[in-house]
């Protein structure tokens, strides 16, 4: 076989290879038949074309180190009374700060030792004594701080992820972005309010006792009992008097289902806590039975019932008067674990599938119609030639697609616009060269020399024109986002594959017009 | 079938003088706009809530703009868009965040409470915060300028530096017509339109570099003995059917996505259209009179 037959046999692979992989796209919606022996995988299609939602979280990072400066805060206060060294207040001042303020200043050489010892990562900023009371700030060094802001945004992705995937959202894309950036993809998710309850609940469960001793309406007029504050009720508002120590929180939680109590059809969320959690439950409430227990999510209060007995078996009801789907979101959120952070939404953009469709409509409306145009001029000016381009032109369509559907690249309304952009511009390599051997053919050369000299001669340019409109494609997928990225995406394949169809693929058909078929004169 | 008789020699150096005062007057009533008027920055750019409604029955913009007045929202703007039987909207307020989802779902009950739940169709929220559009804002007018630098180094690696300059200043001629026309039509300015001004960089390019090319050929045919204005003519002579041919083949795609393609891509193929017609028009009366001053100043 000589190397022209072969390089004939390579095209007609890669044409074949190309339409197996663009053919499963082709039954759109519908399931690909059972037998069909190629590829399976579609062409992934962008929100902007089957709607969904698309959303950039930015996870509040101050907020996880200053909760570890609160539980730093925390410890460190049952470390002093240990260690007899007498404070009047510790918090954390900043989200980087820990302020300490001592009632006796001598005590200071000892607290020091204590933070060097417990906190090596907390640093002296400065000290005051004012009115008998020291007090000292101390800094949290740049990469404890660094490293738990990174923790914190990695946890916040796999939350993230298990929320979306217990939501039960197909396909859906969620990757960081930047330092503290998330952005998540979800299709044929509409609804954007869900969406955002659903990621933005911090999830934080708490179990505090309510302060019956004392009562709420004294609270609520500026008498707040010490080691209690007031807190709110989910409905209604209701204000309560709760203890601040949480006798139990979420973290050892295991299961969350939801349950419907059977009188009133009203939806509840059953919790299960691990083994271990199960015991401290059952300790918490045998030595508090008669009191009441609240029940905290993100600081609000669902319910206050009281504890009738010892409660072992490690299960817990949340009841609030929800609706079916607050109720499924809530479980959702408990099973998922909580955010070690709060996030912001940055950027938040639904597509509704009406819109969605009406644009893969009109997209596809342009493309044949754009296509039908250039295909029938092409036959009108260049005759066969032209009918070759033409070929050449589906080819490359069928190419394209087949590299979408490769390459997992999603096709977007802009990337369905890219597409319809190179069928006008894969033309273009055909018509240099056709103009190419147009001008051999006038100076009077044979057919067979006119086509080898016009593709040659062609090639520099239409190389460099191609190589200028891949450059601008390739800075534009640097800097674009979603949509635009894909349209960046379809141009640089687009561009490819009609340097393949139209500088190879036609060339081979009219090198073997003249040299094997013989033609003499081309219809061109 | 030619639509230019080969053979044909047009003068177009002849012409360069009128070319350069009609790009003159283009470009300073392109800038003019761009002082006087601005541009129309969509909400990828601003910030803010931008929704899209549309009506199954006939609704007219005063009755939209009368349904969500009662929620009092700050400088809400409404637009129609599409055709007349669309009865398409497009609703846009500064709030962003939370607020911006909540603005949208207040406009949501509204309308649907005003015309009924049955005739509205959401078709489209988007909510960008400002330190979203800010950082797209930036990476998008960035980006034209590193295409314009990689396009350059690329035309003087392939050419001379003379050429690439040339070619350089007709793409940025292009660039500044075209972004003229969005400031004059009033056309919003989205991230597409933005991927539309790079497309039109890099396609506007191809024309130019056909004509280069050929400029490049017969100059090593010449082989030392050519005037230059009439070898620069007779180069354009001779690609002009091409530069017609291959603009015009894009064109009809992209006036088809014009016309057909619904309303996000409108604006997206008028730029591109836009582009192509200056960019076609730029490679011809623009580059190459550029280049003739550039080889004037060397003697």
């Amino acid at each position: 076989m000589d190397s022209f037959k072969l390089k004939g046999l390579l095209i007609l692979a890669v044409l074949i290879v190309g339409t197996l992989f663009a053919a499963p796209s082709f039954f759109g919606s519908k399931e690909v038949p059972e037998g069909w022996i190629g590829p399976k995988e579609k062409i992934r299609l962008g929100l902007d074309l089957q709607g969904g939602i698309h959303l950039v979280l930015r996870v509040v990072t101050d907020k996880a180190v200053e909760s570890r400066l609160n539980s730093v805060a925390s410890d460190l206060k049952s470390q002093m009374i240990n260690e007899r060294i007498h404070y009047s207040s510790v918090s954390a001042e900043s989200p980087e700060i820990l302020q300490v303020v001592l009632r006796v200043p001598d005590d200071y050489a000892k607290l020091g030792k204590l933070i060097t010892d417990s906190y090596p990562y907390l640093r002296e900023a400065n000290r005051s004594t004012a009115g008998g009371t020291m007090t000292v700030n101390y800094q949290i060094s740049a990469d404890e701080a660094s490293t738990i802001r990174t923790q914190a945004v990695e946890q916040a992705l796999e939350t993230v992820r298990n929320r979306i995937d217990q939501f039960g959202v197909s396909e859906p894309s969620i990757i960081p972005q930047g330092n503290d950036r998330i952005v998540l993809q979800l299709p044929g998710v509409t609804d954007p309010e869900r969406a955002k309850a659903l990621l933005k609940n911090t999830a934080i469960l708490e179990f505090k006792l309510v302060d019956e001793e004392r009562s709420v309406q004294d609270a609520l007029r500026g008498d707040t009992p010490s080691g209690s504050y007031v807190a709110y009720m989910k409905d209604g508002n209701q204000p309560i008097l709760l203890k601040q120590r949480a006798v139990m929180t979420g973290d050892l939680l295991d299961d969350a289902r939801v349950r419907i109590q059977s009188t009133y059809n009203q939806p509840y969320v059953e919790i299960s806590f691990s083994r271990q959690g199960g015991r401290i439950f059952e300790r918490v409430t045998s030595e508090n039975v008669g009191k009441r227990l609240a029940i905290l999510l993100d600081g609000k209060v669902y319910s206050a019932p009281v504890i009738r007995e010892a409660i072992a078996g490690g299960r817990a009801i949340i009841e609030g008067n929800f609706t079916d789907e607050e109720a499924s979101d809530l479980a959702i959120i408990l099973r998922a674990g909580s955010l070690p952070a709060p996030v912001d939404i940055l950027e938040e953009r639904t597509v509704g599938p009406s819109l969605g469709q009406d644009s893969i409509y009109q997209g596809f409306l342009s493309m044949i119609i754009g296509g039908l145009v250039v295909v029938a001029f092409m036959i009108v000016y260049y005759k066969f030639s032209g009918l070759i381009a033409d070929l050449a032109l589906i080819a490359n369509i069928v190419l394209i697609l087949g590299a979408l559907a490769v390459l997992g690249a999603t096709l977007t309304l802009p990337g369905l616009g890219g597409i319809v952009l190179t069928i006008g511009m894969a033309v273009d390599a055909n018509v240099l060269v056709y103009e190419r051997i147009k001008e051999e053919l006038r100076l009077g050369r044979t057919a067979k020399m006119a086509v080898e000299a016009g593709y040659k001669n062609a090639l520099p340019a239409i190389l460099d024109a191609n190589i200028t409109t891949l450059i601008a494609a390739i800075v534009l997928f640097q800097f674009g986002t979603g949509p635009v990225q894909g349209f960046a995406v379809t141009l640089s394949i687009g561009i490819v594959a009609s340097l393949f169809t139209a500088l190879v693929l036609c060339r081979w058909i009219q090198e073997w017009l003249v040299n094997y078929q013989k033609i003499e004169r081309i219809s061109i | 079938m030619d639509i230019i008789r080969p053979g044909t020699q047009i003068d177009f150096m002849k012409y360069r003088k009128a070319a350069f005062a009609l790009s003159a007057a283009l470009i300073i009533i392109s800038i003019a706009a761009l002082f006087v008027r601005g541009l129309n920055y969509g909400t990828d750019f601003t910030g803010g809530t931008e929704i899209q409604v549309a009506f199954s029955k006939t609704v007219k913009t005063d009755e939209v703009r009368s349904a969500i007045d009662p929620i009092g929202l700050a400088g809400a703007a409404i637009q129609s868009i599409g055709e007349d039987r669309d009865n398409e909207f497009l609703i846009r307020t500064p709030a962003e965040g939370d607020t911006g989802g909540e603005a949208a779902q207040q406009i949501e009950g509204a309308l649907k409470s005003t015309f009924g739940e049955e005739t509205v169709d959401i078709r489209r929220v988007d909510v960008v915060g400002a330190a979203v559009s800010q950082d797209l804002k930036q990476k998008g007018f960035l980006s034209l300028f590193y295409a314009g630098i990689g396009l350059l180094i690329y035309i003087w690696w392939r050419f001379k530096i003379s050429y690439s300059v040339a070619a350089i200043l007709a793409l940025t001629h292009d660039v500044i017509i075209t972004v003229g026309m969005f400031s004059i039509t009033g056309r919003e300015i989205s991230l597409p339109v933005i991927a539309a001004f790079l497309t039109v960089i890099g396609y506007s390019l191809n024309d130019t570099i056909i004509v280069f090319d050929r400029i490049r050929e017969n100059i090593k045919k010449a082989a030392g003995s050519f005037d230059f204005p009439s070898l620069l003519d007779s180069s354009i002579s001779q690609t002009l059917s091409r530069t017609l041919i291959t603009s015009s083949t894009t064109l009809f795609v992209v006036l088809a996505l014009f016309l057909f393609g619904g309303s996000v891509i409108n604006n997206f193929a008028f730029a591109i259209m836009v582009g192509l017609i200056v960019g076609t028009y730029s490679s011809i009366f623009v580059a190459s009179p550029i280049l003739m001053l550039f080889s004037r100043t060397k003697k």
